[in-house]
């Protein structure tokens, strides 16, 4: 048997794989980060809490309403983009004159109300969410066995941050959106609704944010802590990343699951800390990130 | 407020005195400092041990107060008092410390969490009341760390690791764990070990994960490859949740068998039993036991909505010996509650010849569970086969083994 | 300037008799959390920088003080004094990381590191993992003061305290302090004068993780334990919302808010259940929205505000 630094090559690829399903809910996370703060220049704490709330609401929705994992997929980002416009329109929209740390703390403050509240009525071990009938199963790779709903993820994904990408790089509206954050007074000007398109943006992060949380229901558990074990990576993730580019954001977030994942194989001591350790290795060499640019 | 507090510090002054001093003009009487037996429950309310104790061990303790007062109908007063640690020590030992002094508090329980119950236990030395735990796994408590006001009422981590030794012997002899990198889980697969390869048994690895890894897939495969005949989780929690989940979505679950090192009937309850079935792990209490289980367990379903833990029903079990051991001693002061404590056998739903040690563990038959498959549940929470009986003497570190200055060799 | 005089003697009474009418080591508590975040304002307050991660420095003081009392046999006033200064280099390592980014970068990256220092506490031998450091032995203050007795250590805790504070009060006041606000109020600007800005910035943090470190190494002798919840992000968490409840940039500000805070803590732990969590990110949203100028802020524009009308 061939062998990869003294692990067999079948179980190499194996692990390779799993990491890219990691580094998919890196990307996704990350991406929804970027595109808020492109626009609103703050930093959503409260997106590991969204996450968590997609998972919850897909559960709730199986559970009360018996909606299923696949409309529950386009319905639960729908009522989580609704849930940021109303935190938007009410809370956020009073900070964007102030200091953007404000922001920062507000978001951090709302993680920590909805957390409690999902721990008060549901308990922290969670509730279980199976994996759709059609998904369950394995395809054989040959070098492994990957779970069906494994390689869903990945192509779900990876679809909606091209979806996304494609959006704000080749639309209008995409257009609008980066002209609006280059400079929101030269674009209000032009007639474009911005606090409209900010409402938006902040929306379409949270939704970001559910869509994930909703593709991890049946693999994680569904817990009111499972976004706040996540959301440090994903900081240094965006941090690595530099927020400066939509693409960026992306394949920092799947280079990073699959670096971790190596981890997992070759030094697992490492695994939870080899993303803070990138990220300071980073900061010495390239402070503004790898696709940031210096401001 | 500072009022409040000065004239409650005065009170707790005066009041033991004055008590004394009547105990003293009719000697006849139960010597109960302030007429009164105070019961704390210290538990985590909010954070990640809350569905284990928290306003279940509160209901649990209510209970045992409520029954003892009705069956016995005792000359003192009890009282019970409970406080949420958010599962900080500092928060956990000034509540309790508060109790003491100017409630007049004797007795905390629960107390899960180790990082607090090791904490609990240092002030409950240094006040000189009695701390009977039912919720910390952490061995320390009866041996580098033990005193003579600690009892350690339910479980700990080396009887929870002895029912290795059980499905060593049924035919699991090559093992691979999963193992919380941290000294709970460190300790947990040492203890296992021992016991695998006592019976015979080999293990062929291990790996290491991180707290609240959330993603097990990558260590599972390494499990999977090892080929090894049973997989033990060496972790807790959230984390044992997460990796029997992603066991069964990976198909290990079909050539291997899962063995939890802490694992209970919480997890069970959350993960369901088609992803459980067939697990293994070693448990302190099951509901459906016998009928006086089933008899108490379905009271406080009533209340709580949720058949117990093992912390749980072992909370009320330690409420009611304390009251007992109280009421033989006819004083609350703590030498001499203890004293009786070690005395008295245990017998109750909870626990039959159960005995507490000079170390202050308490030692009980624990139980070797596998879960059921969905068709063979009859009814909710009827989740465990029982493989074996493990008895107390077995599944307790030997006092020969002991690490605790109190036990003389 | 008289007013502030007033204010410094009116607190210093109230703290020398308190522990006659409160519960000493509650007030010990306070008084730790207080040096932490008055701390943490030099900082947020005076410098702009906002560390998420300030958590860090409070744990590895106690874990290094905890470690150097109990095992190595230090006596208490040396273990503090070594403690605080291996939070002062800790503060060294990773503000010099940190200070490469600016404004909310700044703060995911202390967050970040100090997750790394997390996981470290978590799996090194030394500190007990989730068991924690536990019976450390409060001592004799140099060697004849015996620190056993709560009031004793009372007052070296007040001791402590009123060092920091002086200490954090000297420096916003020197000419160094002048150049942190300056650098506070327009970056560009203080860089234009040359100063050089990232060697203040720096001092700042280094400064201000020493004295984090102070707090957390008294902290453990007050409880003779140290666990990883100093060390974990929500620590860092609650630090932030007593300054910011108390009021950012002010004197008295973060005093004000940590005494609120670790009272509600310890006054909730019997009445809300598992509500806590819930009530703090509340008082979070309130203060953010409608009360920024904190607890202290408001009182001083309120007293401007009558004399000024007068």
């Amino acid at each position: 048997m061939s062998e990869i630094f003294g692990i067999p090559i079948q179980a190499f690829m194996g692990q390779l794989m799993l990491g890219l399903v990691n580094g998919s809910f890196y990307a996704m996370l990350s991406l929804g980060l970027a595109v808020i703060f492109g626009m609103l220049n703050i930093i959503n704490f409260s997106h590991g809490a969204l996450y968590m709330m997609g998972a919850f609401l897909a559960w709730m929705g199986l559970e009360y309403l018996g909606i299923g994992y696949w409309p529950a997929l386009l319905l639960v980002p729908l009522v989580v983009g609704l849930f940021g416009i109303v935190v938007e329109r009410s809370m956020l929209q009073w900070l964007y004159k102030l200091d953007h740390l404000y922001g920062l703390l507000l978001t951090f403050g709302l993680a920590l109300m909805l957390e409690g509240l999902f721990t008060n009525i549901y308990g922290v071990s969670g509730q279980p969410y199976t994996i759709p009938e059609e998904l369950s199963g394995a395809f054989n790779l040959g070098f492994m066995f990957l779970p069906k709903y494994r390689a869903w993820v990945i192509v779900a994904s990876l679809g909606v941050c091209f979806a996304t990408w494609f959006m704000i790089e080749k639309t209008r509206l995409g257009a609008n959106l980066r002209a609006a954050t280059e400079n929101p007074q030269l674009t209000q000007a032009f007639g474009i609704n911005v606090p409209l398109l900010v409402m938006l943006t902040y929306g379409f992060g949270a939704a970001l944010a559910g869509f994930a949380g909703v593709l991890a229901a049946p693999v994680i558990q569904v817990s009111p802590l499972m976004g706040s074990h996540l959301i440090i990576t994903v900081f240094a993730v965006v941090v690595i990343g530099g927020m400066g580019s939509i693409l960026g954001s992306i394949i920092t977030g799947l280079g990073l699951g699959v670096i971790e994942g190596l981890t997992r194989v070759f030094y697992p001591e490492a695994s939870a800390t080899v993303v803070f350790i990138i990220m300071a290795i980073v900061l010495m060499l390239r402070p503004a990130g790898l696709f940031g640019k210096e401001k | 407020m500072k009022r409040k507090l000065l004239n409650a510090a005065i009170a707790a002054l005066l009041i033991p005195a004055a008590s004394i001093a009547f105990a003293q003009a009719k000697p006849a009487a139960v010597k109960i400092s302030d007429g009164t037996v105070k019961i704390g429950v210290l538990t985590d309310m909010s954070g990640v041990y809350s569905d284990l104790g928290g306003q279940g061990s509160v209901t649990a303790a209510r209970m045992a107060v409520d029954d003892y007062v009705a069956q016995h109908k005792p000359k003192f007063k009890v009282e019970m008092v409970y406080a949420d640690h958010q599962n900080k020590a500092d928060v956990g030992s000034n509540k309790v410390r508060e109790w003491y002094d100017t409630q007049g508090v004797d007795m905390v329980t629960d107390v899960l969490n180790s990082g607090v119950a090791l904490a609990v236990a240092k002030v409950t030395q240094e006040k000189n009341r009695i701390m009977i735990n039912a919720g910390a796994a952490s061995t320390r408590l009866t041996n580098e760390d033990c005193s003579p006001n600690t009892v350690h009422y339910v479980y700990d981590t080396y009887a929870l690791a002895q029912g290795a030794k059980a499905v060593t012997k049924a035919g699991g002899d090559t093992w691979f764990f999963l193992t919380a990198d941290y000294a709970f889980g460190t300790s947990l697969q040492a203890d296992a070990s021992k016991a695998v390869e006592a019976a015979g048994g080999k293990v062929l690895g291990a790996v290491r994960h991180p707290l609240n890894a959330s993603d097990f897939s990558s260590f599972l495969l390494q499990a999977q490859a090892s080929k090894a005949k049973v997989v033990g989780l060496a972790n807790a929690g959230g984390d044992t949740i997460n990796a029997i989940k992603a066991a069964n979505e990976f198909g290990l679950t079909k050539k291997q068998s899962l063995m939890g090192l802490l694992t209970t009937i919480v997890d069970i309850h959350a993960l369901g039993l088609a992803t459980t079935q067939g697990m293994m792990f070693t448990e302190g209490f099951y509901w459906n036991l016998n009928d006086d289980t089933r008899a108490w367990s379905r009271r406080f379903f009533e209340k709580h909505k949720k058949m117990p833990s093992m912390l749980q029903a072992g909370t009320y079990s330690a409420v009611t010996t304390y009251l007992k051991a109280v009421q033989a001693a006819g004083t609350d002061e703590a030498s001499a509650v203890m004293k009786k404590l070690k005395e008295l056998p245990i017998n109750d739903f909870f626990a039959k010849n159960g005995m507490i040690r000079i170390d202050g563990r308490m030692v009980h038959d624990m139980y070797l569970v596998q879960v059921k498959k969905p068709a063979e549940s009859k009814e909710p929470w009827d989740y465990y086969n029982i493989k074996a009986v493990i008895p107390g003497n077995e599944a307790y570190q030997s006092l020969s083994l002991s690490r605790c200055p109190l036990v003389k060799k | 300037m008289n007013r502030r005089g007033v204010g410094y003697g009116l607190l210093l009474a109230l703290l020398l008799v308190a522990p006659y009418a409160v519960y000493p080591v509650l007030v010990m508590k306070i008084l730790c959390f207080a040096l932490f975040a008055c701390a943490f304002n030099l900082l947020i307050g005076y410098t702009g920088l906002l560390s998420f991660g300030h958590a860090v420095f409070l744990g590895t003081a106690g874990y290094v003080a905890g470690h150097s009392i109990k095992v190595w046999g230090f006596p208490p006033e040396l273990g503090l004094i070594f403690a605080a200064l291996t939070a002062a280099a800790l503060g060294w390592v990773i503000g010099s990381l940190a200070i490469r980014r600016s404004g909310i970068y700044f703060a995911m990256i202390t967050l970040a590191l100090a997750q790394l220092m997390y996981f470290v506490f978590l799996q090194v031998p030394f500190t007990g993992g989730e068991d924690g450091l536990q019976g450390v032995p409060r001592g004799k203050l140099l060697g004849f003061i015996d620190l056993t007795d709560d009031l004793n250590l009372y007052y070296f805790v007040l001791a402590i305290f009123v060092f920091g504070f002086w200490l954090i009060n000297r420096t916003i006041h020197s000419p160094f302090g002048q150049v942190l606000k300056a650098i506070r109020e327009n970056e560009a600007r203080a860089i234009s004068l040359g100063y050089d800005v990232a060697k203040y910035k720096l001092l700042a943090f280094v400064l201000s993780a020493g004295l984090a470190g102070l707090a957390g190494a008294t902290k453990t002798l007050v409880f003779r334990f140290a666990t990883l919840t100093d060390a974990h992000w929500h620590t860092s968490g609650e630090v932030v919302l007593m300054t910011l409840l108390g009021g950012m940039g002010t004197v008295f500000g973060p005093v004000a808010g940590a005494a609120t805070i670790v009272t509600l803590q310890n006054e909730l732990a019997d009445k809300v259940g598992s509500l806590v969590t819930v009530i703090m990110g509340a008082i979070f949203v309130f203060c953010v929205l409608v009360f920024r100028r904190g607890i202290v802020g408001e009182l001083g524009a309120l007293y401007k505000k009558m004399t000024g009308a007068r």
